[in-house]
């Protein structure tokens, strides 16, 4: 059973028709090639698939497709500016906080999310946004003092 | 086998959905739903969703909240009135799964999880179901206790009285992972105190069965006794009874049963 689906990719209309049971991940990374949020564990255990959708963070891996009919879905894809880093990533290079670099793309959108509706969270409330988010390299400590100082950086409102 | 989806515009053709398919499924949130289906999960062939507005109500001023089924716990967490549940609903997941995860969902959990149902069963909460054509209320105990028989009809909405006061109603994780991880065992107690003894006690595990149960033992043990030493000591004594903790990755059985009682002394406030 296939069904239509029309949604926003990153700020992109996309119409495509997708499986029943088909989740969100496999749409954004097989169907529409986009391979920044990454395939972990399928079972929401550990972030690396986390996509905003209306501008929350989700587990795409977890959401069915079909029910982002009509909504945003962005990925770390969306963070990109030409050859411009987005102050979270360039902030994360800096910072060290990518060693194998697979955890990365749901870490910064974990922490775009924060961001977006706290611009100055405390350390506790970086902490608690990418609790669900699992690094098994670079160890979180470096993550978090990239998340603290792409806060203080312009533009990591946008 | 590719699984058909039924999306439905009200909760009753989402009733009428599950009711007419043996394979139906309903899929909340996805977080425990969409682990089945990505792991190929055959027991069911229809995935049965629906968008209906009254499913996400949330009725938080009167004396009794009703939580409508697929009230998310981020959902929770922006109610300024639920404060005694934001503990819970911090301590599910990470904000991802807070924004997915449903509290109707949550009566499905199979155990490790269950974490808001186990506080919903020590509020001694009500749950509405329909299944035919009226919906009907079944008091959360007796449907976890038929939760494995009876997967047909839909649940609409959880209703229950909020705690006698802010001291009453208490609730503990232990988890292993730090910040986030499933319960080693989960205690949630709602323990009213009028005229200085218990009146009422109703304390839940998780984590500590196939789904969350009340340790009646420790409820007798208290009921009617003033909250002191003594009393806790006797509730840790008999906390046990009812409970049936198995073996998995987070906690042996043995030792989920050798904690379970002192973790309910700390939270009864009876010392380590």
């Amino acid at each position: 059973m296939m069904i239509p689906l029309q949604f926003h990719h990153n700020g992109r209309s996309v119409a495509l028709f997708v499986g029943g049971g088909a989740n969100l991940l496999v749409v954004l990374r097989d169907m529409l090639g986009d391979m920044t949020p990454k395939f972990g564990c399928g079972q929401g255990g550990c972030g690396a698939c986390t996509v905003l959708i209306d501008g929350e963070a989700h587990l795409s891996c977890l959401t069915l497709a079909a029910s982002v009919e009509g909504r945003a879905v962005d990925t770390l894809d969306s963070l990109k500016d030409g050859p411009r880093l987005h102050p979270l990533q360039q902030a994360f290079m800096d910072r060290f906080a990518a060693q194998c670099g697979y955890c990365t793309p749901g870490m910064l959108m974990a922490a775009k999310a924060l961001l977006d509706r706290n611009p100055n969270p405390s350390r506790v409330e970086v902490v608690e946004a990418i609790s669900g988010n699992i690094c098994r390299c670079t160890g979180y400590e470096a993550i978090i003092d990239a998340v603290l100082d792409a806060a203080q950086r312009p533009r990591a409102r946008a | 086998m590719p699984l058909s989806l039924k999306a439905c515009a009200t909760a009753a053709e989402a009733v009428a959905a599950m009711t007419a398919e043996r394979g139906a499924r309903y899929l909340g949130g996805g977080t425990l739903v969409m682990r089945d289906v990505n792991e190929g999960d055959l027991s069911f062939s229809t995935l049965v969703r629906s968008t209906d507005r009254a499913l996400t109500r949330l009725e938080t001023s009167g004396s009794r909240i009703v939580i409508g089924a697929g009230v998310t716990y981020a959902a929770i967490l922006a109610q300024r009135d639920l404060a005694f549940l934001h503990p819970v609903a911090r301590s599910i997941g990470g904000p991802a799964v807070r924004n997915m995860g449903t509290v109707g969902g949550n009566l499905f959990a199979p155990s490790p999880f269950g974490d808001f149902t186990t506080a919903l069963l020590a509020l001694d909460a009500t749950v509405q179901v329909q299944g035919g054509y009226s919906p009907r209320e079944i008091a959360l105990e007796e449907f976890l206790a038929a939760r494995e028989r009876n997967q047909s009809g839909l649940v609409l909405a959880v209703t229950a009285p909020r705690p006698a006061s802010a001291e009453a109603f208490r609730y503990l994780k232990v988890s292993r992972v730090k910040p986030k991880g499933a319960a080693v065992l989960t205690i949630a107690a709602h323990v009213p105190l009028s005229g200085g003894r218990v009146n009422g006690a109703h304390i839940a595990f998780g984590a500590m069965g196939a789904t969350p149960l009340r340790a009646k033992g420790a409820e007798r043990a208290l009921e009617g006794r003033p909250l002191d030493v003594q009393s806790i000591a006797a509730a840790a004594g008999s906390a046990l009874e009812g409970l049936s903790p198995v073996d998995d990755a987070l906690a042996s059985a043995w030792y989920r049963r050798e904690v379970a009682g002192v973790h309910l002394r700390r939270l009864l406030g009876g010392g380590s």
